[in-house]
């Protein structure tokens, strides 16, 4: 008998004593928790995320769609990158006023080669303003997870208040679960030493989302 | 389970020891203390808390009332995203599986992320066996490694040592394991975390195999998902050719939707954040042309004495454990004994009762973690699926001490009652140590049973007298047998012992 059939007998054996239960599995679990914790308006829920990225580490900071290129440039200039890592869909216009080598997302590249690229600019698939978490999904705009992963300065930004959720039962909904999924909430962290928090110990040591809004003109 | 620690002594007789280290005492006192009240405090944000727990609960508790149909599905679905399905009956097969696949790669290193299953296996010294080297990546696990030293704590292994201890283990061990630690390197943590991120970055750039963990696997679309602080596992997920996942069979959720339950509320109970800095994802392989992390993915999945437990009517709660390790923290027993003492990877409130449902009670160490414990219930309050922790305990004592009817190894056995009653002996002993400082015992139970709603239940003998203000244990003036026998474990007669205050 295979192992297979041997743990599957293992367990009907094991649960033969229990009342039968065709409860289906829609009707099994109530689930009376909120779908999303108080009642924020956009302004809020955008707002809350911004507090909780902050509160986990993330350099926060807000522009709108004329003003994201210059931001982006002024973030790559102060951290002194003199590379970037750039996802392949990643909308042109972001870069448009920065001088800052592009180095592409490829499959061929070996982890060395990325463990020398000083940042890397994303966007992202939402964010969640309850957690203060940023999830990557792999898109275009995003590429290969470990780009985000190597690199020890990581830009990511969100467009607000489009890909904001509040919480993390109205994230998964949107999530694809067929792609390889990150999220994200400050950098890198470890408190492993006596409960001390330490910022950076694998992943990007700094990492700083732009929230960017739809420019009113 | 073949992770009992050979030559480990029974939990009273280690306990003791431990008490009386001081500064191991200092360290988990100073961060079991830390924990617990960030803990509250992350918690206290959730209006629906109860809500989420009593879900997170029925989740659990469906999923393994239909295993073997989740189990199935699970296998078509991570078949079906590209990944390879393979069962392991006990610890040997599951360290045979993961050897052969290794060695099928060509490669004589792996790197891994730190998961409770590898080490209640004994992986690494299975591969070591094969001279395969496997890196631990976490930070507290290197610690362990780097100090030829064994886990205490669920999420923070190396919670016994203090910062001073692991620059001496850095120094002394990071240059015989690869990069040394950098000259003049200081004990603050920050310094400590650069030179283990410096140390395994070479690790992490050349691996070609990692092993990883999970904790959870999702049945509807064969996703598992990794929750972690430190990005190395994100390393150890996408950047090796091959991923070798190894993971409990109670590990699974029906479907994707479950996530948002546990991933609200292992976080907060763990490491009292809103959320980890890194959850990771992944659905078997991506295709050659997205070409995102290992092109081979492999699960096995194990059952190592799991469904014995599941046979157990009483028992089988313990498989719906997150190993979120909030018992741990709030635990009076565990503050005092420290990890070690239970003799498992598994150890605090949750290792009392799953070890000896895993192995069996048949070795001292088994039949006495039972007792190890005050039953003052705050393990159960503070456990996000609503483990009766104190429940199984009771439920246990009364099998080492009666005997009658488990499961082994897939047969259904008689126990017999513990030779000469060592059980016995062994919870006065436990007694003894555990009232060299009764009171924060004595505050730690009336708070929780201040809070307690479910099963009015009296303490049971030992537990009774773990809480008695006096230096030490009175002597029953009614043998702990006979009190048990005629009260049937303590359920009927007010369970009330004669000859204790
Ligand atoms: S028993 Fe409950 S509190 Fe303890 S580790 Fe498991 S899930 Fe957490």
């Amino acid at each position: 008998m295979s192992s297979r059939e041997l743990i599957l007998g293992r367990v009907r054996r094991a649960l033969a004593d229990v009342q039968p239960d065709d409860t289906p599995y829609e009707q099994a679990v109530p689930r009376g928790y909120l779908r999303e914790h108080g009642d924020l308006s956009v302004e809020e829920t955008v707002e809350l995320l911004a507090e909780n990225l902050a509160d986990y580490r993330a350099i926060v900071h807000r522009t709108d769609t004329a003003g994201l290129a210059g931001t982006i440039a002024g973030l790559l200039a102060a951290h002194g990158s003199s590379t970037v890592l750039v996802p392949p869909g990643l909308p042109q216009e972001w870069l448009a006023a920065t001088e800052t080598a592009r180095v592409a997302d490829r499959v061929e590249s070996t982890p060395d080669e990325l463990d020398q690229v000083d940042s890397v600019i994303t966007a992202c698939a939402l964010a969640i303003a309850e957690t203060g978490t940023i999830v990557l999904d792999g898109s275009p705009d995003q590429g290969r997870r470990r780009i985000t992963l190597v690199p020890d300065h990581h830009i990511c930004v969100v467009r607000v208040p489009d890909q904001v959720v509040s919480s993390v039962p109205q994230a998964l909904e949107r999530l694809d679960p067929t792609r390889p999924l990150t999220w994200i909430s400050g950098p890198s962290a470890t408190s492993d030493i006596e409960l001390d928090r330490v910022e950076g110990v694998h992943g990007p040591r700094t990492l700083e989302v732009v929230l960017v809004a739809p420019s009113v003109d | 389970m073949s992770g009992t620690f050979v030559g480990m002594p029974a939990f009273p007789k280690a306990a003791h020891e431990a008490v009386h280290n001081t500064t191991l005492r200092g360290n988990l006192r100073h961060a079991t203390h830390t924990i617990r009240g960030k803990r509250a405090k992350a918690v206290m944000e959730m209006s629906d808390w109860a809500e989420l727990r009593d879900a997170g609960k029925r989740i659990k508790d469906h999923t393994l009332r239909h295993l073997d149909r989740y189990l199935v599905q699970l296998e078509e679905s991570v078949t079906a995203a590209g990944g390879t399905v393979h069962w392991a009956a006990d610890a040997d097969e599951a360290n045979r599986i993961v050897t052969y696949l290794v060695k099928a790669t060509g490669e004589s290193e792996v790197v891994k992320v730190k998961s409770m299953a590898t080490q209640e296996i004994g992986l690494n010294e299975a591969l070591e066996a094969e001279d395969i080297h496997a890196y631990e990546t976490d930070l507290a696990e290197l610690i362990v490694q780097l100090g030829k030293d064994r886990p205490s704590h669920i999420l923070v292994p190396a919670i016994h040592r203090n910062r001073g201890e692991i620059r001496d283990i850095f120094a002394r061990e990071m240059s015989e394991w690869g990069r040394p630690a950098p000259e003049g390197l200081t004990d603050s943590p920050a310094e400590l975390a650069e030179a283990a991120r410096l140390h395994l970055r070479e690790k992490f750039l050349r691996a070609k195999v990692g092993v990883s963990g999970a904790n959870f696997m999702v049945a509807d679309t064969g996703t598992l998902v990794v929750v972690e602080s430190e990005g190395n596992g994100r390393m150890c997920l996408t950047l090796p050719e091959t991923l070798i996942s190894v993971v409990g069979i109670e590990k699974i959720v029906p479907t994707w939707q479950d996530l948002e339950v546990f991933l609200q509320t292992l976080p907060r109970s763990s490491t009292a954040e809103r959320m980890n800095p890194y959850t990771s994802t992944w659905t078997g392989t991506t295709d050659s042309e997205t070409a995102d992390g290992p092109s081979t993915f492999h699960l096995v999945l194990i059952d190592n004495g799991r469904t014995d437990t599941l046979a157990d009517e009483v028992g089988r709660q313990a498989l719906r454990c997150i190993r979120c390790s909030a018992c741990l923290n709030v635990c009076p027993v565990y503050e005092r004994a420290g990890g070690h003492a239970y003799g498992s990877v598994y150890p605090g409130p949750i290792g009392a009762i799953l070890s000896p449902q895993l192995r069996g009670t048949a070795s001292e160490i088994d039949a006495s973690l039972p007792y190890a414990s005050s039953l003052c219930g705050a393990c159960y309050e503070v456990c996000p699926v609503a483990i009766d922790i104190p429940e199984v305990l009771v439920h246990l004592r009364e099998r080492v001490a009666q005997g009658g009817p488990a499961t082994e190894k897939g047969n259904k056995v008689v126990l017999k009652p513990a030779k000469g009653h060592a059980a016995e002996r062994a919870a006065m002993r436990a007694a003894r140590w555990a009232l060299s400082h009764p009171g924060a015992l004595r505050t730690g139970q009336r708070l929780a049973s201040r809070t307690r709603r479910l099963h009015p239940r009296t303490l049971p003998g030992p537990g009774k007298a773990w809480s008695a203000s006096r230096d030490l244990p009175a002597v029953p003036a009614e043998p702990f047998r006979d009190w048990w026998q005629r009260t049937n474990g303590g359920r009927t007669n007010g369970g009330k012992q004669e000859g204790t205050k």
